[in-house]
């Protein structure tokens, strides 16, 4: 059974379609790669696998491990393993990293009758994993991506990755406003978590990413659908021509 | 202001409560001719109503509809009743001073605990026994707002607390209103004194008794800080959900003084908080915050005036409401900056967060400037719980009730951290949050 399976997905977006019929099939063990102008409806797609509110579905489905994901709240999702790194991570005045990290962690476990971590353990994992990704510590007690650049909060994003240990990581454009060491860090932190149960969708504009991550699969998205699926030279070919092709396909 | 409007018959009916409380009014020597004119003062406006610019949200000849008769001396029943209420609310290492029913009580009180730093005597025993005309002129000194000159004349009692120049008081002072009663009138009137160089924390606490019922209390702090002196003040209003609550403070500062302020209201039907403060020297900072928390029927105003009399001095003011049901929120600040105050920094934030659609909130930031070369400015939001932030942390594996509690605690936790003393900061946030778990 493949981990994550779209069938003929359909979604609106205030009467418009934005998803319009997509398949993808996601096994355990392979990192995707999603690419596709903008407005292609990547961070829609991403955002209804997550279950962000606003979106209608109008149709076909989403199983994880078997699953209907749409039927379920988006906290029974993130404790299934599903986790979306944003592409836009928002500010969370007046709650500490360090309290959201905790609250979300044990709220996970919690709901998968995992006993919650004690305090030290907890502050182990979270200097670990902060010490791995370049993140001192006193970012973790500011307020959620209060005051962080770009690059930070999108190494918040993966810090919280490596914390939740999900089964399924979407990152919708994790490599937009790094520098290039971030890009490094960010990109090694991410392959410190392939593993045989985990895959990973990894959504970019460009192929620099994915010489760090390399993909099993790359996918072309245009106006809400896969055009087309290929190895990773089908991410050369789209930097050398461009989507000017698919979409005139669609 | 000068708008004469027909006695409502709730004014009628407090004229006789004053008539009828006079006797149990302490007060020697001219005490009873400064409550005659208090009352006199009083009585040509009347009840505060929404003809007044300050009260134009919170009008009680509208709101309180009658008024109600003094409470009694609370009896030994009532004191048991208190004391369980009083110990409920306590702050950590606080030295206890228990108000029941406007009455002293020093049986519940932790008079044995008070420091040597500081002084203190019962309104009471002040007004009756050592008042010259000049301290009783302050103790009881009123404003043109009429619900101090009222409390002016009917006070029964309160703390008269002064701290000698140079004093540092250690463990906070917590003076806790106790309410027993049923449908009962309470005026209690608190005054402090804070030397040169001294240092104090002051928590007031609003707490009913079980069963205690409809009761209305008017309460005033008079203060006087001087300069160098340093004043936490810190109130936490939980009044019984029918009752009503008036609460005043008139604070006059030093020069390079430090006055920390915060109001918490977060129960009671029809609350009002007011400060009035005077920043008379130089150099001065205010740090003045404040959340109303309010859900139900329920409604609560605050409102606060700064005045900036004195040059170089700051203050930030931050208030935060919290909004559910039918509840209504108010907050005025107003901040006046006098022609000698030159280089004020005056800023004040209002924000309410609205957690229903018949939730309301009103927020009216003032400034009036009246000296050059000043720093001033304000801001005003209100509005819902933002859905992305929900989103995100529920993305992140929170329930969407947990979501909601983790950001509304958030909301109202930037104004309690401005509370300097961890503990008493502590002491306000479990109350917060208890209000919060409440509703939930
Ligand atoms: N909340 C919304 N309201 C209206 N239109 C929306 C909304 N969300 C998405 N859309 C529209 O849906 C389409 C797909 O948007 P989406 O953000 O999914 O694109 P994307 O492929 O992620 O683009 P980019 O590469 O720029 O990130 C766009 O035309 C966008 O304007
Ligand atoms: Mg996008």
């Amino acid at each position: 059974m493949a981990l994550l399976e779209i069938r003929d997905l359909r979604v609106g977006v205030e009467d418009r379609e934005v998803i319009r019929g997509l398949d993808l099939n996601v096994n355990a063990g392979e990192v995707h790669a999603i690419m596709g102008p903008n407005g292609s409806g990547k961070s829609t797609l991403s955002h209804v696998i997550a279950g962000k509110p606003g979106y209608e579905i109008t149709g076909g489905q989403i199983l994880f491990r078997g699953e209907n994901l749409l039927r379920m709240e988006p906290n029974e999702r993130a404790a299934k393993g599903v986790f979306l790194a944003f592409q836009y991570p928002i500010e969370i005045p007046g709650v500490t990293t360090m309290n959201f990290l905790r609250a979300a962690l044990n709220a996970q476990r919690k709901a998968r009758d995992q006993q919650e971590f004690s305090t030290p353990e907890f502050l182990k994992r979270v200097r670990d994993v902060a010490d791995s990704l370049n993140i001192p510590q006193d970012m973790l007690k500011r307020g959620v991506n209060v005051g962080f650049s770009g690059g930070e909060k999108k190494r918040n994003e993966i810090l919280q990755m490596a914390l939740f240990e999900p089964s399924l990581c979407i990152l919708d454009e994790i490599d937009s406003g790094l520098d290039i060491d971030a890009l490094r860090i960010v990109a090694s932190g991410i392959n410190a978590l392939r593993s045989p149960k985990r895959a990973m969708i990894v959504i970019t504009h460009y192929r620099r990413l994915l010489d760090h991550i390399e993909p099993e699969i790359v996918h072309v998205m245009s106006k809400g659908r896969v055009m087309k699926s290929g190895g990773k030279e089908l991410a050369l070919e789209l930097e050398a021509c461009g989507y000017a092709q698919f979409e005139d396909a669609a | 202001m000068k708008q004469v409007l027909p006695k409502a018959d709730t004014e009628r009916a407090i004229d006789s409560v004053f008539a009828a409380a006079r006797g149990r009014m302490p007060g020697a020597g001219l005490v009873p001719q400064i409550r005659a004119r208090a009352f006199e003062v009083y009585e040509r406006t009347g009840l505060p109503h929404r003809g007044m610019e300050d009260w134009k949200y919170t009008d009680l000849r509208a709101l309180i509809g009658e008024v109600l008769p003094l409470a009694p001396r609370p009896n030994a029943e009532a004191l048991v009743r208190a004391k369980v209420s009083a110990e409920q609310v306590s702050a950590d290492q606080a030295v206890k001073l228990v108000l029941v029913d406007g009455v002293f009580a020093p049986e519940l009180s932790d008079l044995g605990r008070l420091e040597n730093e500081v002084v203190v005597r019962s309104l009471r025993e002040v007004l009756e026994n050592s008042a010259t005309e000049a301290i009783a002129g302050l103790v009881l000194s009123t404003t043109n707002d009429s619900a101090i000159s009222l409390n002016a004349a009917m006070a029964t009692d309160g703390l008269v607390i002064t701290v000698a120049d140079g004093n540092a008081v250690k463990r906070p002072i917590q003076i806790v209103h106790v309410a027993t009663g049923l449908s009962v009138s309470t005026f209690t009137r608190s005054y402090l004194q804070l030397g040169k160089g001294a240092h104090a924390a002051i928590v007031e606490s609003f707490v009913p008794a079980e069963g205690a019922s409809g009761y209305q209390a008017n309460d005033a702090i008079i203060a006087l800080v001087g300069d160098e002196a340093s004043l936490s003040h810190i109130r936490v209003a939980a009044d019984a959900s029918d009752a009503v609550n008036i609460s005043s403070a008139i604070i006059a500062v030093g020069a390079r003084a430090k006055l920390d302020l915060f109001s918490m209201t977060c129960s009671g039907s029809i609350s009002r908080y007011q400060g009035f403060i005077t920043l008379a020297g130089e150099g001065t900072k205010l740090s003045a915050n404040g959340v109303n928390l309010i859900r139900d029927k329920l409604r609560a105003d605050t409102t606060i005036v700064v005045d900036h009399a004195g040059p170089h001095c700051t203050s930030r003011e931050k208030f935060r409401a919290v909004v559910d049901d039918c509840g209504r929120s108010v907050f005025q600040g107003r901040i006046v900056v006098r022609p000698a105050a030159r280089k004020t920094d005056a800023t004040l934030t209002t924000r309410a967060l609205l957690l229903s659609d018949q939730a309301e909130a009103d927020n009216k930031p003032e400034l009036k400037i009246l000296a050059d070369d000043v720093t001033c400015g304000h801001g005003a939001t209100s509005g819902a719980l933002d859905d992305t932030l929900v989103f995100y942390l529920r993305a992140r594996g929170l329930s969407e009730k947990d979501a909601q509690m983790l950001l509304i605690k958030a909301f109202f936790g930037e104004s309690i951290e401005e509370i300097t003393s961890e503990k008493l900061r502590d002491f306000v946030t479990a109350q917060a949050e208890h209000w919060l778990q409440a509703g939930r």
